[in-house]
């Protein structure tokens, strides 16, 4: 099995533990990984903002990057469902406009090839022990998009059921949006904030020490509301905890 | 769907804007969201209020096992309607005059305050009392009405504690959501006698108690009052029947009991057919108010002799909403049967409070019919399609299937680069609202590149070796972010640098 692996701009400048993660996970489970180095962002900043047309030349180039992979693997539910759901909206759109139908036809051939990081481990390789070991009291932020753009159900948390050590418990209201949402969080930020703060005090009122999530830009805005307070609860990419093994803890 | 949408039929000759209600000095959704966010008070309010009704209707839709198929077959009545709109309104038309009602077409708010004012006066009454009804909210008409001099006097509890209070709506079907019952209590006890019966010395803050004080008030309205004004929840073409579903009964007080009746309706409220409403009478209810079936549905055709009012006059109002028929991704908020479920599930809802909308229709509904209906010329118009997160979560409950993260994506793009829209009946091409030059030419900057791998890598490389100067609060646009939350700490290596050194080390 080869996998090509979309680590997402956020995790590639600012997280690149979960790309290494992704890496190690993947390759343990004997698949063979390769990372297109034309990759770049997805374009869901642009496109959430309303910057369709600043959008395109990202859906060609992401498009580009992984023609020739029969699987696509992200650690990002939100810029999955961005190239699944958004990129064929954005390619019918530019048709509509009388713009031909090449990006249209670029989208539909990349979208059914992109899988989530979850859904991959679980539908594609058919896993749920993936060999992981990490001792301590997790609680899983599931993140909207992987929630209700992708339908990921309970896939993260049967993962994270079958890690060694781990004892999972549940975060109250775990549906609800963290309050990071791209753009709004720096366009409405006293709201989202707020939402933020809800989610953490939730969090830590379970006892948990790891929020988890599959969603690093969640966690950054998690993370960055944490650190304001004394808290001894630390956000971690799912992907870290999966491919913690005895010998390998993560960093 | 594609093709031609034909929203009222025979348009004004000469085009007018649809009025924009009368608050021109609302501020934009994040200003005033700051507010609310910091009222402990009216955040409690919220957020006890919408997590009880959420759960409710979670488990009456629950009981349902053909819920996907109801959702699915409302969503499909209201696009044949929208899709055939003026063929069904005129066959409304028809169907009420025959039963001996007045249709009255108004082609926006200030059309329609004119024929609802000019009817009350012709009965030479100087009060009105009236039935919970957005579109004349949405219109003004209290105001309309008073400024003429007559009174208008809302019976739905909740719109008579807003109304008394002096106060706006801030809920689609509990406006006075955001008020406890001390602060209801309050405002019974000082104002209720202004207006007719005051509420007793002794009324405390049991909602039974202020419940009986409100049906004390009201009963003495309905036994005076000769007009009454209502909206409705849907209006069948095949037969011209009006609907209103209420939950306490003072609806059908004021819907039977005085001479004159006047319906005010957004055109977009018609069903084809009296069997159409089997599925919104299920699905109406058990979204809004979580019940099986709501405790009040009054319907009526015309008029009868010997029951009920002698005269009925049927308002068509259509203020942007055939407007809103012509955008082909925007239309299906017309869908709408204002059930007030996505703004229960709403977390941006439950923190900014519904008057931070600016709007009679707050949440994300009034996220993407406001920018509609009124256009997106004001700030606070512009802003409201940024007031989600895109979480998806009112998507999920809409009875009617309104993807609403999609339109609000939709309206987005109208703002940021401008493009298309029916406005006034003309097709326009709308400029980018103001104030988003300095967004645009970041988006374009980080788009160039981000495109450009190489820029990309040299930018990393900028990034990963100022790390140690990161500010802990940023200026500009970035401080939103580092007001309240610290930023991400920059790794000495980013992945790509990682897996070009493994690359060199274990070659493959
Ligand atoms: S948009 Fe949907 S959920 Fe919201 S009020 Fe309208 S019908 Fe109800």
């Amino acid at each position: 099995m080869r996998a090509a692996l979309f680590v997402t701009c956020v995790s590639d400048v600012l997280y690149p533990r979960t790309g290494i993660a992704v890496v190690r996970l993947l390759e343990r489970l004997g698949v063979v990984v390769d990372f297109p180095a034309a990759q770049s962002c997805c374009g869901q900043p642009q496109y959430n903002t309303g910057y369709r047309y600043e959008t395109e030349p990202l859906v060609r180039r992401t498009v580009r990057a992984f023609a020739g992979h029969e699987y696509v693997v992200t650690p990002s539910g939100s810029c999955a469902a961005m190239i699944r759901e958004h990129y064929p909206r954005i390619g019918r759109k530019a048709a509509a406009e009388g713009r031909g139908s090449e990006l249209a036809e670029a989208a539909a051939s990349l979208a059914p090839r992109v899988y989530e990081l979850t859904e991959f481990l679980t539908d594609v390789l058919g896993v749920t022990d993936v060999g992981a070991y990490f001792p301590h009291t997790v609680t899983y932020h599931p993140s909207c998009h992987g929630l209700r753009g992708l339908g990921l159900g309970d896939r993260p948390r049967r993962l994270l059921a079958a890690v060694k050590g781990l004892d999972l418990v549940e975060l109250p209201g775990a549906e609800e949006c963290c309050g990071f949402g791209g753009t709004f969080a720096v366009k409405n930020p006293d709201v989202s904030a707020a939402m933020g703060t809800d989610k953490i005090t939730a969090a830590a009122g379970t006892g948990a020490r790891v929020l988890c999530g599959a969603d690093n830009s969640c966690l950054a805005h998690l993370d960055g509301l944490l650190r304001r307070t004394d808290s001894p609860l630390r956000t971690l990419h799912l992907a870290e905890i999966l491919a913690a093994t005895e010998e390998e803890p993560p960093s | 769907m594609t093709g031609t949408y034909l929203g009222m039929p025979a348009m004004p000759a000469t085009p007018r804007m649809p009025a924009v209600p009368a608050t021109p000095e609302v501020p934009s959704f994040p200003e005033a969201a700051r507010e609310a966010v910091r009222d402990g008070v009216l955040r409690a309010n919220l957020r006890h209020a919408t997590h009880t009704i959420r759960d409710k209707r979670a488990r009456a839709v629950a009981e349902l096992a053909d819920w996907d198929r109801l959702r699915a077959a409302g969503r499909a009545v209201k696009d044949h309607t929208l899709r055939h709109l003026d063929r069904y309104l005129l066959q409304l038309e028809e169907a009420v005059t025959a039963a001996g009602g007045t249709v009255h077409w108004a082609a926006d708010a200030d059309e329609a305050n004119r024929i609802v004012t000019d009817l009350v006066r012709a009965t030479g009454e100087r009060e009105v009392v009236k039935v919970k009804s957005m579109a004349t909210q949405e219109i003004g008409l209290n105001e309309a009405l008073e400024a003429a001099g007559i009174a208008a006097y809302e019976t739905d509890l909740a719109e008579l504690i807003v109304q008394l209070g002096h106060d706006r709506p801030s809920h689609i079907l509990v406006p006075a959501i955001h008020r406890n019952r001390a602060e209801i209590r309050d405002v019974f006890r000082t104002e209720m006698g202004r207006w007719g019966r005051p509420a007793p010395g002794s009324l405390g803050d049991d909602p039974r108690e202020l419940a009986e004080a409100a049906r004390l008030h009201l009963r003495e309205k309905f036994l005076r009052a000769k007009v009454a004004v209502s909206g409705a929840n849907f209006m069948v073409a095949e037969t011209g029947t009006m609907v209103v579903l209420e939950s306490e009964g003072n609806g059908r007080m004021c819907l039977t009991l005085p001479e004159t009746l006047i319906s005010v309706v957004g055109i977009e409220k018609v069903v084809p057919t009296f069997r159409d409403l089997e599925i919104f009478l299920q699905t109406l209810p058990r979204s809004s108010t979580a019940e099986r079936m709501n405790p009040y549905t009054t319907m009526w055709t015309g008029t009868m002799k010997g029951d009920g009012p002698t005269a009925f006059h049927l308002v068509l109002l259509d203020n942007g909403r055939t407007d809103t028929l012509a955008d082909e991704t925007g239309r299906q908020a017309l869908r709408c049967i204002r059930c007030s479920a996505c703004l229960n599930v709403c977390p941006v809802y439950e923190r900014a409070g519904g008057h931070a909308y600016g709007s009679v229709y707050p949440g994300p509904i009034g996220a993407i019919l406001s920018p509609q209906l009124r256009g997106t010329a004001r700030a606070i118009d512009a802003s409201l399609p940024y007031a989600s997160t895109l979480c998806g979560a009112c998507y999920e409950v809409c009875p009617v299937a309104i993807d609403i993260p999609e339109v609000l994506v939709h309206l987005r793009e109208r703002v940021a680069q401008g493009g298309p829209a029916t406005r006034a009946g003309i097709r326009v091409t709308l400029r980018p609202a103001d104030g988003h030059t300095a967004e645009r030419a970041a988006m374009r900057a980080a788009r160039l590149l981000l495109d450009h791998p190489g820029a990309l890598r040299a930018g990393e490389r900028l990034l990963a070796r100022a790390r140690r100067l990161a500010p802990r609060r940023l200026p500009g646009a970035g401080r939103a972010w580092t007001d309240s939350r610290e930023l991400p700490t920059v790794p000495p290596e980013s992945f790509r640098d990682w897996w070009a050194a493994r690359e060199r080390s274990t070659p493959r």
